[in-house]
C-alpha cells in the first residue's frame, strides 16, 4: 500500500510545484508555493465549472428528449491559413457564454449602492471559493491543512448568503429586496440540517480535519466493501440529509425557489446584469461544486478507492470521479423533481430534516459507543442504528403528512 | 349540479414516505437520457416531404421547355390574399409557340401575402402552377420576398406530362384547314 502511497502519479502534482517554486528566488518561494496551489484550483474548477454548465445543459436536454447544446465550434479566425470545421459536440459553449457575459452591457440602477452592488458578485464568488481550500482532492493534495478544516468550510459557505443579502439590498429595489429575504430564510433554514447531517461524522471520526477524516474511511471488509461513512445507518441518514441540504444550499432544483424564472423575475439577481450576473451564476456552481466535494470527502470516502484492488489509481481520479458522479446525480434530480412551494420548504427543513438530523446525531454516538461489539453484537448495533433512522422517519413523516390524504375529489359529471 | 365524488384509496405506508415516487420519476427521466435522440439536425439534415406537400407555388414548364401557363388569369381571381399579379402579353407570331393564345409577360407572387391554399393550383385549367416541396422561403427585404416570373420557373422546373394540348390543337386545325371538310 505504501508503494501505491508513493507512486509517481500519486506525486506528480506536488512535484511540478516544488520544482517550479525552486526556480524562482528564495524570498519569492513561499509566497509562489502558496500561488501556485490557488492557481492550481482556479484553473481546474474553473474549468470544471464550466464544463458543468455545458454537462447540465447536455444531460438535462437528454432527460427531456433534446440534445442540449452541439453547435459550438471553433470560431474562423481570418489569420489563420486552416479552420476546424468539426462542432466539438458543444463542449467550446462555456467559452461563447464567457465571450457574450463579457461583453454584454452592465445596468446599475440609478438608485441601486453602487459600492455594494458591485461588491456582492466579488464577494459571493470569493467566499464560494474559499471553500475549497480545505477539501482534500488526493491523498497528498489538499490546498491548506486545518485541523478544524469542517468548521472553515461551513464558515465560508454561510458567509455567501450575506452577498446574497446584499446583492437583494444594494439593488434598490422592493422585489429584489424581498427575493433577497426569501432566499436567506431558505439558506437559513438548511444551513442547520446540513451541519448537523456532517456532525455525526464529526462524532465517530473524532476529528474537524477533512483529511483525517477520509482517513478515517480507509479501509476494506474483505477487500471490496469500503469503510465510507455512507455504508453505516447513520451515514447513509445524514448523508441524504446532507444531500437534500446542499440541493437547497445551492438554490437548485427542486429548491430553485429564489431565483425561480417562472414565477419571479430573477429574485435578487433581478437588478443584475451582463458578467455580474455571470458571476452570480458562477458562485453558485463553485458551492455546488464544493458541497459536493465535502459530500464525497465526509461520506463517499473521499479519494479512497472503492476497492483494495484499485488502489493503485492515483487518488485525486477517484476524488474528481465521484465528484463528477454527485454533480450528475444533482442534474438528474434538477431534471426530475418539481419545485416546492416557500412553506413546504421551510417546513421540509425544520420539521422534518432538523429533528431527523438531530436524532442522527445521536444515532452516530451510539455507534461510536458500540465500537467495541462483535459477532452476533455486531448484528444489533446495524439493527438499532437502522432502527434509529428508519422508525423516527416514518413517525415523522406521518404526523407531518397527517390530514393531507386521502383527498376527495369532486368532479361536475 | 349534481356531482361525483371520487373515493381516493388511503396511501400505503410505502407511498407517504414518497420514496417510490420520487424513485419512479428518477427512472422515468433516466429512461429518457439514454432513449435515441429522435432531433433532426435541421440545416444538414431535411424532413422528408410526404407526398401532395403544399409548398411554395411554382410554374413549370411542359417537357419541350415550353411554358405552361397562358395568363388566363384565373388563379390571380381567385387567389384568397391577392398574392399573385399577372401582367399578360402576347406571343409575337414569328415565335415557335405562336399557336398558343398568350403568355404572361409578369408573373409574381408575394410570398408575405400567400397562405398555401392551393386554389391556384386547382383552378388552372392548363396545370401550369404547382405547390411543390420548397418549404423555406427567406429574405432580407420585402421585395426579395416576391417571386417573379424567372424564379417561379427556376423552382416549378418541368412537369414531365404528354399532354401538348396547344400542338394538337395545331395538328388538328392545319388537318382541317388541308382536309376542309367541315
Amino acid at each position: 500500500m505504501s508503494a501505491a502511497a508513493d507512486s509517481f502519479l500519486e506525486r506528480a502534482p506536488l512535484e511540478l510545484r516544488d520544482w517550479a517554486v525552486q526556480l524562482l528566488p528564495a524570498p519569492l518561494q513561499w509566497i509562489s508555493h502558496h500561488l501556485i496551489t490557488i492557481v492550481a484550483v482556479l484553473a481546474v474548477f474553473g474549468l470544471f465549472f464550466a464544463f458543468t454548465t455545458v454537462a447540465e445543459r447536455k444531460l438535462l436536454g437528454r432527460l427531456q428528449n433534446r440534445l442540449g447544446p452541439n453547435r459550438a465550434g471553433l470560431p474562423k479566425f481570418s489569420i489563420l491559413p486552416w479552420h476546424i470545421r468539426h462542432k466539438l459536440f458543444g463542449l467550446s459553449q462555456p467559452f461563447a457564454d464567457a465571450v457574450k457575459a463579457l461583453t454584454k452591457e452592465d445596468i446599475v440602477p440609478a438608485a441601486a449602492d453602487k459600492v455594494l452592488h458591485f461588491l456582492a458578485p466579488v464577494v459571493v464568488v470569493g467566499f464560494s471559493l474559499m471553500t475549497f481550500a480545505v477539501l482534500p482532492f488526493g491523498r497528498n493534495l489538499i490546498p491548506v491543512e486545518l485541523d478544524a478544516a469542517l468548521l472553515y468550510f461551513f464558515a465560508a459557505g454561510s458567509a455567501s448568503e450575506l452577498a446574497i443579502f446584499m446583492a437583494g439590498w444594494s439593488s434598490r429595489n422592493k422585489y429584489s429586496l424581498l427575493a433577497a429575504m426569501r432566499a436567506l430564510a431558505q439558506l437559513i433554514s438548511y444551513e442547520l440540517p446540513l451541519i448537523l447531517s456532517v456532525v455525526p461524522v464529526v462524532l465517530v471520526a473524532s476529528t474537524l480535519s477533512t483529511s483525517a477524516i477520509v482517513q478515517a474511511q480507509g479501509a476494506w471488509t474483505f477487500g471490496v466493501l469500503p469503510h465510507w461513512f455512507v455504508f453505516t445507518p447513520w451515514g447513509f441518514a445524514g448523508f441524504i440529509i446532507f444531500l437534500i441540504s446542499a440541493l437547497a444550499e445551492s438554490n437548485r432544483s427542486p429548491f430553485d425557489l429564489p431565483e425561480a424564472e417562472s414565477e419571479l423575475v430573477a429574485g435578487h439577481l433581478t437588478e443584475y446584469s451582463g458578467f455580474k450576473y455571470a458571476l452570480f451564476f458562477m458562485a453558485e456552481y463553485f458551492g455546488l461544486t464544493a458541497l459536493s466535494g465535502l459530500g464525497v470527502t465526509v461520506f463517499l470516502g473521499g479519494w479512497q478507492a472503492p476497492c483494495e484492488l484499485l488502489y493503485w489509481v492515483p487518488s485525486y481520479l477517484w476524488f474528481m470521479g465521484k465528484l463528477i458522479l454527485m454533480i450528475m446525480l444533482f442534474i438528474w434530480v434538477r431534471g426530475t423533481l418539481l419545485r416546492l412551494r416557500i412553506d413546504q420548504l421551510t417546513r421540509l427543513s425544520w420539521q422534518f430534516l432538523v429533528p431527523l438530523a438531530l436524532l442522527n446525531v445521536g444515532n452516530a454516538a451510539f455507534w461510536a459507543l458500540t465500537a467495541q461489539w462483535s459477532g452476533p453484537l455486531q448484528l444489533v448495533r446495524w439493527a438499532v442504528s437502522a432502527a434509529i433512522v428508519i422508525v423516527p422517519f416514518l413517525v415523522i413523516g406521518r404526523s407531518l403528512s397527517a390530514g393531507y390524504a386521502p383527498r376527495t375529489y369532486r368532479y361536475a359529471p | 349540479m349534481a356531482t361525483i365524488t371520487v373515493e381516493r384509496k388511503p396511501l400505503s405506508l410505502l407511498e407517504r414516505t414518497y420514496i417510490p415516487n420520487i424513485v419512479a420519476g428518477l427512472t422515468t427521466t433516466f429512461k429518457r437520457m439514454v432513449k435515441p435522440t429522435e432531433t433532426l439536425q435541421y440545416p444538414e439534415q431535411r424532413p422528408a416531404i410526404p407526398t401532395g406537400y403544399r409548398g411554395v407555388p411554382t410554374l413549370v414548364n411542359d417537357p419541350h421547355g415550353r411554358e405552361k401557363c397562358v395568363s388566363c388569369q384565373l388563379c390571380e381571381f381567385v387567389c384568397p390574399p391577392k398574392a399573385i399579379r399577372i401582367t399578360p402579353g402576347e406571343i409575337a407570331n414569328d415565335d415557335p409557340n405562336a399557336h398558343v393564345e398568350k403568355r404572361p409577360k409578369a408573373f409574381e407572387i408575394d410570398m408575405l401575402r400567400c397562405i398555401y391554399c392551393g386554389l391556384c393550383q386547382e383552378v388552372c385549367p392548363e396545370e401550369a402552377i404547382f405547390l411543390q416541396n420548397q418549404y423555406s422561403m427567406t429574405g432580407y427585404t420585402r421585395a426579395e420576398m416576391v417571386n417573379n416570373k424567372d424564379r417561379l420557373y427556376e423552382l416549378g422546373g418541368t412537369l414531365p406530362d404528354q399532354h401538348y394540348k396547344w400542338d394538337k390543337k395545331k395538328t388538328a386545325a392545319e388537318a382541317a384547314s388541308r382536309g376542309g371538310h367541315h
